[in-house]
This record gives structure tokens, C-alpha cells and sequence, in this order.
């Protein structure tokens, strides 16, 4: 009964054992996923900053720097980011790490869809921005109602 | 003893004719609504304005289905859970047989085709300040939208917010149709118009007190979120101190001035403001640096 018991209390503490182990290089590759997406973010805003500060007159338009702002902005928005968006990684496991609500995962296909609607607003974008700051500012509304469009559904309301 | 008891019950019948009396549905005059007739360009203007489709379009309904005014969005308040109803031009599940009337006495008045009180999660203590011809114009623009024969949900409300005839005493407490803040001139007297009268900012940027009205000494100066996650922010001049180009901007676009982007119900806010002309966000901006600011006291709570 006691070897008994001692067997299991082993079994127990090696699974706990493994268990964190596993634990601790799953969280550090979720991490990772979690940062890579929010500096993708970053290059977004960044170059958004450009297009944004154009539409709004705080920055003179330029067709060159527009046109530049927004080729980045669509080649962000096609890059292929699956391997981003790790299961387990949402505030559901990580809390406060991430804004990524677990809705991503339950609802994959609604989000690529919203994938897909910003890659088409970015591509109007690359193809407005040079012309003007007219059309410019006509592509600026669309960008920003597929990133709201997004962030209303899938990311933490702040 | 006798004298005493027929003093009581003349005091208690007194009371319960005042408290009819008080709780009383007040329609509109419909002479108001007689003579006018609406334009549809200018009422879907007014529905955007008016934020309409946040609530009655399908919950998670995108591009053309916002138009499609099946209702179903929940809020979950401390009162109970209350769903938007259809407000589509079906006959049977919407409002296609309301009159012009019906819907100016629902909008300002909270009261329905049939006398009976609505609940105040419909902002009609702020649609009330809208002119006849706003109303009317968004009329005319409802009735070119699709019919859906989708029937609203049940509310589920319990005793005894359960009783709408009470509702007419909150009703006579707190549909007020002044305006809250004081402002001159074309450009903050339309900006105070979106906000007070159609935008219905105040319905979550302002704290309600313990009966549920909003605290109009505390005006924008941000409240606890009706879903009960966090809190909505100030946006009184000294704690939103972005310019009226980044407001205006914001709202047209849902970016921060740090190409954050708006998420949560702002970013269904900003999905119908974006349809406003330049001119009416940058007259919202403008308006909102004129309101007074909160007070260190007011704001924390």
C-alpha cells in the first residue's frame, strides 16, 4: 500500500514536472507568437502614421513618401501570418499579454475574412495614394474600417 | 378612529391618482408631424448620425446587412437583459404599419403606437432634442430599407422594472429636451446637435445615478461600461486632449493620433459616423473641446 502510494505520488510529480516543463517552453514560443504579432502592428501604424497624418493635413502630401507608406502597407498586409496566431495564445491562457480574444480561434474563417477585407483596402490604398491627396484621403476611411472592423470583433475592447 | 381611516384611504386614492397621472404616457401633438414630409438622402444621414444600425442591424452584421434592421443585440444591465427589437418595415415583426407619429412618439417620447412605455436602453431621452424634420427625414429613408420578418427577442426584465407602466415616472424625471451644455454660433450649435440630439455620446460617455438616469452635472465625463467590463473614458476637454483634427479624424477613420485603431463599440461607432460629411465630425470635435471639464471630485467614483 505505502510502495503504492509512493509510486503514484512520483507518477504525480513527474507528470507535474514534464508538465511545466513543457509549460515553460510553450509559453516562451507563445510569447514570441504574441510579440511578433504586435510588432507587425507596429510597422502598420507606423506606416499608416505617414498615410493618416497626410489625410488629416498634419504632414504636406508627398506622391512619392505616400506611395511608398502605402506599398508597405499592402505588402504588411499580405504576408502570410498562420504561424502567428499559435493555439493558446488569446487572453483566454495568457491574460493581459495579449489583446487576442479567443474568438480568432473559434471563429477562424470570420477572421480571415477580415484578413482579407484589410489585404483589398491596402491594395486600394498602394493604388490611390500617389494620385492625390484627394484620393488619398478617400482610401484612408476603408483602411481604417477593415482595422476597426477586425478589432471590434477579435480584439480586447480598450 | 373613522376620521382617521377615511383620512387614509382619501390620501391613498390621492396617491395612486397621482401616480397614474405621473406614470401617464405623453405622446407628441400630432400637429407637429402633420404638414411634413421627409427626404430620404438627408434621413440616411440622420440614420448614421443617429447610430440606428449599432443596435438594430443583426448583431455582427457587416457592409449591406446593417441595413437590415432584424434588431437582437442583448445589453446586459443590472435592471436586466433587454434586446433591440426588429425595427425592419415588416408588417408582422417590424414597425411597416407605424405612422410618421409612431415613430416621432417613440424616438422622443418613449411611447409605443399602442400607449405603452419603452425602456430607456432606446436613447429617447437624447432623440428627444431632434427637430421634427430630422424624424421625419429618417422616416422617409426606413421605409426604403428591406423588410425582415425576424421576431424580436423577449426582454427579460424582473419585478419591478418588469411593470412598464412605471416607466413613466422615470420618464418624468428624466426626459428633459434642453440642452445640456450652452453653445453659440453655426459650427459647436451642429456639433452639439450630433452629440446631444442624435449621437447619443452621453448614453455611455456620461455616469447615470442610482436610478439610471444620466448625470447631466457629469456631462461626457465618462461612467462604468453598461456590460460591466471597465470603464468608458472622459471625453471632456481636459482628459481628451487630442486636437479637434485628431478627433475628427478618429472619428472618420477609427485611428488614434498614434495609429492605434478604434476596436469594441467605438469602432461600430465610427463605422456610421464615417458616412457624415467632413464638416459634422469636425463640428463634434469642436463641440467637445467646448464642454466643461470634469472636476477632480467628479471623476474619480
Amino acid at each position: 500500500m505505502k510502495k503504492a502510494f509512493t509510486a503514484i505520488a512520483g507518477l504525480a510529480l513527474a507528470t507535474a514536472v514534464a508538465g511545466t516543463a513543457i509549460g515553460q517552453s510553450g509559453d516562451e514560443a507563445a510569447m514570441k507568437a504574441v510579440k511578433a504579432r504586435q510588432d507587425t502592428m507596429m510597422l502598420f501604424a507606423f506606416n499608416l502614421g505617414t498615410l493618416g497624418g497626410m489625410a488629416k493635413g498634419a504632414i504636406p502630401y508627398d506622391a512619392d513618401t505616400a506611395s511608398a507608406a502605402a506599398k508597405n502597407l499592402s505588402l504588411l498586409s499580405q504576408l502570410n501570418m498562420t504561424a502567428y496566431w499559435v493555439e493558446g495564445t488569446s487572453t483566454e491562457q495568457l491574460g493581459d499579454k495579449t489583446e487576442a480574444l479567443p474568438a480568432i480561434w473559434s471563429d477562424m474563417a470570420g477572421f480571415e475574412d477580415k484578413h482579407m477585407a484589410l489585404t483589398k483596402a491596402a491594395a486600394d490604398m498602394e493604388a490611390a495614394a500617389g494620385q492625390g491627396l484627394d484620393q488619398l484621403k478617400g482610401a484612408v476611411g476603408a483602411v481604417g474600417g477593415s482595422c476597426g472592423g477586425c478589432h471590434k470583433q477579435f480584439r480586447v475592447d480598450n | 378612529m373613522y376620521n382617521i381611516l377615511r383620512y387614509i384611504v382619501v390620501l391613498l386614492i390621492g396617491g395612486l391618482l397621482l401616480g397614474w397621472w405621473i406614470t401617464r404616457p405623453r405622446p407628441l401633438d400630432p400637429a407637429i408631424y402633420a404638414e411634413l414630409t421627409g427626404d430620404v438622402a438627408r434621413g440616411e444621414q440622420v440614420f448614421w448620425a443617429a447610430g440606428c444600425a449599432s443596435c438594430h442591424a443583426a448583431p455582427k452584421a457587416e457592409g449591406d446587412d446593417r441595413l437590415v434592421l432584424t434588431g437582437g443585440l442583448a445589453f446586459e444591465t443590472e435592471f436586466g437583459t433587454f434586446h433591440a427589437p426588429n425595427i425592419s418595415q415588416s408588417k408582422s415583426a417590424g414597425i411597416g404599419d407605424w405612422r410618421l407619429i409612431d415613430l416621432a412618439n417613440a424616438m422622443q417620447r418613449g411611447v409605443t403606437p399602442g400607449g405603452s412605455h419603452l425602456y430607456p436602453a432606446f436613447p429617447y431621452t437624447t432623440y428627444t432634442r431632434a427637430t421634427p424634420q430630422d424624424v421625419s427625414d429618417l422616416f422617409a429613408y426606413l421605409k426604403t430599407l428591406p423588410a425582415d420578418d425576424t421576431a424580436s427577442l423577449p426582454n427579460d426584465v424582473a419585478f419591478p422594472f418588469n411593470i412598464r407602466r412605471a416607466l413613466g415616472a422615470w420618464q418624468w424625471l428624466f426626459l428633459k429636451p434642453e440642452w445640456v451644455v450652452p453653445v453659440e454660433g453655426e459650427t459647436l450649435t451642429r456639433g452639439r446637435y450630433l452629440v446631444e440630439a442624435l449621437g447619443h455620446c452621453g448614453e455611455c460617455h456620461t455616469p447615470r445615478n442610482a436610478l439610471g438616469g444620466l448625470d447631466t452635472s457629469r456631462w461626457l465625463q465618462g461612467a462604468a461600461n453598461p456590460d460591466g467590463k471597465g470603464r468608458i473614458p472622459p471625453i471632456t476637454p481636459d482628459k481628451l486632449t487630442w486636437s479637434e483634427t485628431d478627433i475628427a479624424s478618429y472619428l472618420a477613420t477609427g485611428f488614434t493620433p498614434d495609429y492605434d485603431s478604434a476596436g469594441g463599440q467605438m469602432a461600430d461607432v465610427v463605422q456610421n459616423l464615417s458616412h457624415l460629411p467632413e464638416s459634422d465630425l469636425k463640428a463634434i470635435a469642436a463641440y467637445l473641446k467646448a464642454v466643461p471639464p470634469g472636476t477632480p471630485t467628479t471623476i474619480e467614483e
